[in-house]
């Protein structure tokens, strides 16, 4: 044995795989473990679907009753025929496991503030640690576990949750290391087991992703060191005079059961009290985050049955937020849009109806300043008196690194979100509680459940009733020719303004007061103008006499309804194009203004031709428009140089006004105040202001062109992005018109995650498409095969079978027999 | 022969032992097959390179080949390879290879002659 020569070599050859076997920082991110990576035996290659798939499997489990038959069709939707109530929910988990396991699980731990668990401190610049603190302190796991105990108080959810979970962990446990989705072993780390816990978390992280909206309470509460109240009520002003609410205007509203006082001190201490916060990190959803619904009655359709439409619009994923499902028991037979990592079908229709949603958008998330006797947080004061706080101890596990403890106190209001640890940057001797509705143990998976069976208007209503965060507009259907829609959810019954800006939470006068009695939530039933419609706008007109708060977008409402009345012999067809339509409300009611205030006559080329572009155009936002461009351009420099000048006396976040504050503003009074450049002694109007933007929309629409960007596609660049924001898993670049205000609202990485529409015929006739694939692996080709389905505005007839005709159909590709072990 | 016979025992071996056991085990195969069967330092590494060169690349480009490159190409992405199939497969192979190579390299310093053949 050569002795010097073989410790040297196997010194190098342990080394190599040593180097090999792990992860290999880059920057501040990490590369796969290469070796165990490129192994084709082990690594990325067995992701390699292979192109002519197989499913066809027999498979045995102990935890069913009876026998399950799933037939996948070409799309690779599943069909699930179950013998027993339960067994559904157990193969809905399974098949979510196994198409998008590692989303479930990765949505979970965002949602429970553990992805530095899997991701490390900070990783690709972004800080996890505290990011993951942020969720923990908004009390996402511990709203979770109170709506868990709700949801397991009730014997019946239980038993399908329970059975869901069972479904889950059967395919996690049966999974080889080689097996695991792509991720995993990019990132390096193993799924768990999944729990009842998580499905709750998922229900908690679409809760918090919508039911956010108006959580702007420091900035709101910034606002009040620079503006006026007066400028406050004309910046956010609640109502805006083009409003079409939900209810149509007019509707009368019943006596409130509550009445909401503002308490005496309000004036001194609430609305004209000065204060300046900045938190050291505060995360909000989308504020785009939105949707479309409506349903018409036969009397306006071709076939004299009600069709339903709904598009959901959140971020653009992959894999993405739905997966598409049709789940047949002895009770019902159900298709639609489920939500990998909950069970039953969340959008979608049966035999016998459809429902849909959009979001409420109403404020159920409200900060109170709280005084502790010291930084202990150990006492605080309320009502006169030193009260104990409850700790809460959030353990945030590292990866490569040792835990970090966070101990949140809470209060009567709610957890303290803001402490010394995790400051108001400005002042860290303060202290802000959260209050908010989503830590109210509540039971939504109950209304699935129940919609997935119900056959007529008084089941979808009982089903919903119970409904309570996030608020949701539940649009209705039936066979029967019934068509509603009803804002549904639990919201406090709020005094002007209550809750716009942080209240004091020294004793009790500012806390809610009481919840608006169900039986006043806004709904409509068959109206005479034979549809019903919600677009996130502000459900009522100001005669309801509750404080909505929020923030609504006013321009989707205007123009649905406006579509939705010219229509007749409506058909499937024609509910596919208004669902992709790119119309502009808003450019039709702003253009005009932009128009009136510019002087023409010293434009030079480039200007003249922009302002030529934007009088020819056809106010749609097709991919090809550079008048959308130069309008889009030019609004957005308006508002920056109308109101930059006043948002610039203070570093503190302040809430950026809608863009229908300026519109509304304008068309109602052309003296708009805030025209004037504060900073300049001469006085400007708007004329000065449309000018200015216009040449510095010049400027900016100068540098698009010769990037080649002046299309409306090429300038949007819509992309569906992959939750880990690897380019090459995402498609980007994709030439997909619609935007903002529009009915086709489809923005950057923002828009209809899913488009549905229902005929309500005898046989009902479906049509959907998402923009994505079912299978979550990016290894196979039906990752991301419905996107330019979706791109091109078209959709897919979906299957809606019996189990025998589903058995005949030459249509379904593979089949999945389930039975008890 | 024993070239030969070299570069197929190991590439059977590799395939059996990663059956069961990590990536690594590759190493352990090439390692053994080299002190099984003696031959130059320079041969044993070749044939140990070899022989994982062409299991992995074979191995991925049947895969690949199998999958119509959707997903070698993304990979090829994530990773710096320019999104090429290609690119990826070669970067498999010479991976697996280098491995093998190094470890049977090591094996054939048990033997205390130069083997000659």
């Amino acid at each position: 044995m050569r002795i010097v020569p073989f410790i040297i070599s196997a010194i190098v050859t342990v080394a190599l795989v040593m180097v090999l076997n792990m992860q290999l920082p880059v920057g501040e991110s990490k590369t796969p473990r290469l070796g165990a990576f490129l192994s084709p035996q082990h690594g990325c290659w067995q992701n390699a679907e292979p192109y002519n798939v197989n499913l066809n499997a027999n498979l045995k489990f102990d935890g069913l009753k009876g026998n399950v038959e799933v037939f996948f069709d070409e799309r690779m939707v599943p069909h699930v025929y179950a013998e027993q109530e339960n067994d559904a929910y157990f193969v809905q988990g399974f098949l979510h496991a196994k198409f998008r396991l590692w989303q479930m699980e990765f949505q979970t731990h965002a949602a429970a503030g553990r992805l530095s668990e899997v991701l490390g401190e900070k990783s690709g610049g972004k800080n996890f640690l505290m990011i993951d603190k942020f969720f923990r302190r908004t009390g996402m796991t511990y709203g979770a576990e109170k709506s868990l105990a709700a949801l397991e108080a009730n014997p019946q959810t239980k038993a399908e949750v329970d059975a869901y979970t069972a479904g889950v962990n059967s395919y996690i446990l049966k999974l080889d290391d080689n097996q695991m989705p792509l991720e995993y072993k990019v990132l390096d780390y193993k799924p768990e087991p999944w729990t009842n816990l998580k499905s709750a978390l998922f229900m908690k992280y679409m809760a918090w992703e919508l039911a956010g909206k108006g959580d702007d309470d420091f900035e709101m509460t910034n606002a009040k060191n620079v503006f006026s109240s007066l400028d406050i009520e004309q910046l956010y002003p609640v109502f805006e005079d083009s409003l079409d609410p939900i209810i149509p205007k007019g509707t009368a509203f019943s006596k409130p059961g509550v009445l909401p006082k503002a308490p005496l001190k309000a004036d001194s201490i609430y609305y004209n009290l000065h204060d300046s916060i900045d938190p050291v990190l505060n995360i909000k959803p989308d504020e785009h985050n939105g949707s479309n619904n409506w349903a018409v009655s036969g009397s306006k359709t071709a076939t004299g049955s009600p069709i339903l439409c709904n598009d959901p619009h959140l971020g653009l994923n992959m894999p993405s937020l739905w997966f598409e499902m049709q789940i047949n028991t002895p009770e019902s037979n159900c298709y639609g849009a489920t939500f990998p990592g909950a069970p039953f079908v969340i959008i979608g229709f049966n035999d016998s109806i459809a429902w849909g949603v959009t979001n409420a958008g109403r404020d159920v998330k409200d900060y109170y300043e709280i005084k502790f006797k010291d930084n202990s947080m150990k006492e605080y004061w309320y009502n006169g008196a030193w009260v104990p706080s409850e700790f809460r101890k959030e353990v945030i596990k590292v990866k490569g690194k040792p835990d970090v403890v966070e101990n949140i106190a809470i209060t009567v209001f709610g957890p303290v979100i803001y402490d010394h640890q995790f400051a108001n940057k400005l002042n860290d001797e303060k202290y802000y509680a959260l209050r908010w509705l989503a830590h109210d143990g509540s039971n939504e998976t109950s209304t699935f459940y129940k919609l997935n069976r119900a056959s007529n208007f008084n089941d979808y209503l009982n089903a919903i009733s119970t409904f309570e965060t996030p608020g949701q507009n539940f649009v209705f259907a039936s066979k029967s020719g019934d068509i509603a829609i009803r804002q549904q959810g639990k919201f406090p019954a709020k005094w002007h303004r209550q809750g716009d800006f942080v209240m004091p939470g020294t004793d009790s006068s500012f806390q809610w007061q009481g919840y608006i009695p169900n039986e006043e939530a806004p709904m409509i039933l068959n109206p005479a103008r034979g549809f019903v419609s919600s677009a996130n706008q502000i459900p009522v007109d100001t005669t309801y006499p509750y404080y909505l708060g929020g923030s609504y977008p006013l321009y989707r409402g205007i123009i649905i309804n406006r579509k939705l009345a010219s229509m007749n012999n409506i058909t499937a067809e024609d509910m596919q194009h208004l669902q992709t339509d790119n119309y502009n409300v808003f450019a039709e009611m702003a253009r005009p203004v932009l128009l009136k205030y510019i002087g023409e006559t010293n434009l030079d080329g480039d200007a003249k031709t922009y302002l030529d572009q934007l009088k020819n155009w056809n106010l749609h936002n097709d991919i090809n428009e550079e008048g959308a461009t130069v309008f889009d351009t030019w609004w957005n420099e308006l508002e920056a140089v109308v109101w930059g000048d006043e948002f610039s006396q203070t570093k503190l976040p302040l809430k950026w006004p809608n863009e229908s504050s300026l519109l509304e503003s304008i068309l109602k009074d052309g003296a708009y105040k805030f025209a004037d450049d504060i900073r300049t002694p001469a006085k400007e109007d708007l004329h000065d202001m449309v000018l200015l933007s216009f040449t510095s929309a010049t400027k900016a629409l100068n540098k698009l062109k010769t990037e080649g960007r002046l299309p409306w596609a090429k300038y949007k660049e819509t992309g569906v992005r992959h939750l880990l924001s690897i380019p090459a898993f995402s498609r980007l670049h994709l030439p997909i018109g619609g935007g903002d205000h529009i009915i086709n609202a489809t923005r950057k990485d923002h828009g209809p995650g899913w488009r549905m529409i229902v005929s309500l015929t005898e046989k009902i006739e479906a049509y959907a498409v998402y923009p994505g694939g079912q299978s979550g692996n990016p290894g196979s080709r039906y990752y991301d095969n419905f996107i330019d389905t979706w791109v091109a505005g078209k959709y897919y007839s979906l299957l809606f079978m019996q189990k025998e005709e589903a058995r005949r159909s030459s249509k379904m590709l593979w089949k999945m027999t389930f039975a008890k072990a | 022969m024993k070239f030969v016979v070299a570069i197929l025992l190991t590439a059977l071996l590799s395939f059996a032992v990663a059956l069961f056991f990590p990536w690594w085990s590759i190493a352990i195969a090439a390692f053994i097959v080299a002190a099984f069967i003696p031959q130059t330092s320079f041969k044993a590494f070749v044939s140990g390179f070899l022989a994982l060169f062409l299991l992995w690349g074979i191995q991925s480009t049947i895969i690949d080949a199998n999958n119509h490159h959707i997903l070698a190409t993304k990979v090829a992405g994530l990773l710096p390879l320019g999104g090429s199939y290609i690119a990826l497969i070669m970067a498999t192979a010479i991976i697996g290879g280098l491995v093998a190579g190094m470890a049977a390299l090591t094996g054939s310093f048990i033997h205390t002659h130069k083997q000659r053949l």
